[in-house]
């Protein structure tokens, strides 16, 4: 028998196809590395005792959840939302007033509290839901700079509402005094709330991709491009926004709501703008639009916020200097620098 | 000649002090190419834009078939079957040809409220996509993104495009525009054959396309129809050679 060729054979065809094939193979290799990343560090402090870090990487997790959401506005559908802190701090508020209530059994608004988890993850889903309903309807009437300062101003007034109202401790914020639980699963170990907040990332990113893949994610994808085509098509691109735009605050809702639970603390700082900027800074040096921007990107901010704001209270010097970096050199942000420019379908 | 498919009565649009559109009338009938011509800044465009929904006029109807559509948007005027093509293409640049032509199958099968399905194997919106793109001669650019094609090419989407909409009826802005002669004479062919199945109003600037591809003429100028008929009548029509064709 002769042996086969030793080099591949050098047709055209085959060789055309090989280009983006291994792109593709790079980024699900990123994209892999970056999730063992993430499960297998606290995995490790866990076992050397490091609770710090366990915690440390349910923050992150949650970071890149509430992230995730902000992509899909800002990097799938185009919708630039200056606001979404609104949706991680009413997720917050959620898991902190039921928990509150279900501590000294009183009502809240005839109905009784929970500490349930998954009675809390649900209400703060569709309330979240039913929030960016109503924002999203009057703020996506106007496009550019006027949606970036309208949804900021819907965020603000949900920020000062809650700083007026002193039932829930108005600007001291209000403590979670036990960490809501979950049948089965031992919430105040501090691997068992990761794994928790890792299945939330994990989940969201799955859903985020699966998405954009169906015929919904096709209307969003044209909606950001060109509105016009989408119109003309017979598509109108409200309704697809709009949607996109409740889908992407239930995340950060759903994100918050555990981000609560990690912390047993619930204040206004969680629906403040400076919130909603880190989520947008995190979004843009994770790299806009891609699936896994947000986690490379809390990853990169939490940490530089850790390890240089230990040394110095003026990391966001440093942090401003990467965020220049990446707008002026790296568009795609740390995943496009890992994992190489995505190729549209 | 065939049934009325699309017909404007009275349409009137005016922005400011400028008459854009003065009480314009004119049918599309079943089996024909209708040609809109007339000196640029006549108001083509904005009766395009008009009878396509995106721009909404100050007076008069629009019907298409028995139905009154003059209320409706853009959207729900495509699905009805208003294919449009722009005169500056319209097309999403980073998404590859096929992606652009799958979005009008995908809002004829309904909403787009379907989160799980992936389109790219999905042969209900392939199969309807690869053929407009067929009838296009477009085929073995299926899978280029918009950004890498000629000029002449992405009018040829962009009819492929409304082409996928099973459309009714089709408006047309100036497709040759831009056209080599060969591209040009292409497109011509491929309308002529196309006419029978879906009436074309077309606006063009190519006057040889016009006399052979139009079975009735319109002459717009300064917003209003001066002139009405077949390519030799409007020829003849001393306004029409005064206004435009000149000599």
């Amino acid at each position: 028998m002769t042996r086969p060729h030793l080099s591949p054979p050098h047709s055209p065809a085959a060789a055309t196809p090989a280009g983006p094939r291994r792109w593709l193979d790079r980024q699900r290799l990123v994209h892999s590395a970056l999730l063992a990343l993430m499960l297998l560090a606290p995995v490790a402090a866990h076992l050397l005792g490091e609770v710090y870090y366990v915690n440390l990487a349910s923050r992150i997790a949650l970071v890149a959840m509430a992230a995730v959401g902000l992509n899909l506005a800002i990097g799938f559908g185009g919708m630039i939302s200056f606001g979404h802190a609104a949706y991680f701090g009413l997720g917050g508020y959620v898991a902190g007033i039921s928990a509150y209530h279900a501590f000294d059994g009183s009502l809240m608004m005839g109905l009784p509290g929970s500490d349930d988890m998954r009675v809390i993850w649900l209400a703060a889903v569709l309330l979240c839901g039913l929030l960016a309903l109503a924002i999203g309807a009057i703020s996506l009437r106007t496009t550019g700079v006027y949606f970036i300062m309208i949804t900021l101003a819907f965020a603000q007034m949900v920020y000062y509402f809650a700083t007026s109202w002193p039932d829930y401790g108005g600007e001291d914020g209000l403590p979670i005094y036990l960490r809501n639980s979950l049948p089965g699963v031992d919430t105040q170990d501090a691997l068992s709330f990761f794994l928790i907040c890792f299945a939330g990332l994990v989940l969201s990113l799955a859903l985020t991709s699966r998405l954009m893949k169906s015929r919904f994610g096709a209307a969003l994808t044209m909606a950001r491009l060109n509105e016009t085509r989408l119109a003309t098509a017979g598509i109108s691109p409200f309704p697809i926004r709009l949607v996109a735009f409740v889908i992407s605050a239930m995340i950060t809702g759903l994100a918050g709501a555990l981000y609560a639970d990690l912390n047993g603390f619930v204040s206004p700082s969680m629906l403040s703008w400076h919130l909603s900027g880190e989520l947008m800074v995190i979004v843009i040096l994770g790299g806009v639009g891609r699936l896994f921007g947000p986690l490379a990107g809390a990853i990169l901010f939490v940490m530089m916020e850790t390890l240089l704001g230990g040394l110095t209270e003026y990391w966001t010097f440093f942090l401003g200097l990467v965020l220049l970096g990446v707008v002026l050199f790296a568009r795609q942000g740390v995943i496009g620098w890992l994992a190489g420019s995505e190729r549209h379908g | 000649m065939g049934e009325r498919v699309l017909s404007i009565s009275g349409m009137s649009k005016r922005f400011g002090a400028l008459q854009a559109t003065q009480d314009v009338s004119l049918h599309l009938h079943a089996g024909e190419i209708h040609a809109l011509i007339g000196p640029n800044g006549a108001g083509k465009s904005t009766l395009i834009a008009q009878i396509a929904g995106s721009l909404k006029p100050d007076a008069g109807e629009i019907r298409l078939g028995e139905r009154d559509i003059t209320a409706l948007g853009v959207a729900r005027r495509a699905r009805l079957g208003l294919g449009r093509s722009f005169q500056v293409s319209c097309l999403a640049e980073p998404l590859s040809v096929l992606r652009n032509v799958m979005i009008g199958a995908q809002a004829l099968q309904g909403h787009s409220f379907r989160f799980w399905r992936p389109v790219d194997s999905d042969p209900r919106l392939l199969a309807p996509a690869h053929a407009a793109l067929e009838r296009m001669h477009l085929a073995h650019r299926a899978d280029t993104p918009v950004a890498a094609l000629s000029h002449g090419e992405r009018r040829q989407v962009e009819v492929a495009c409304a082409l996928v909409l099973e459309p009714q009826a089709l408006l047309l802005d100036e497709p040759m525009a831009g056209l080599g002669p060969e591209g040009s004479a292409r497109l011509t062919e491929l309308l002529e054959t196309l006419k029978h199945e879906v009436p074309i109003l077309l606006i063009e600037h190519d006057m040889d396309a016009v006399f052979r591809l139009a079975d009735r003429i319109s002459v717009l100028v300064a917003g209003r129809v001066i002139a009405h008929g077949d390519g030799p009548t409007i020829r003849r029509d001393p306004r029409v050679r005064d206004a435009y064709l000149g000599d």
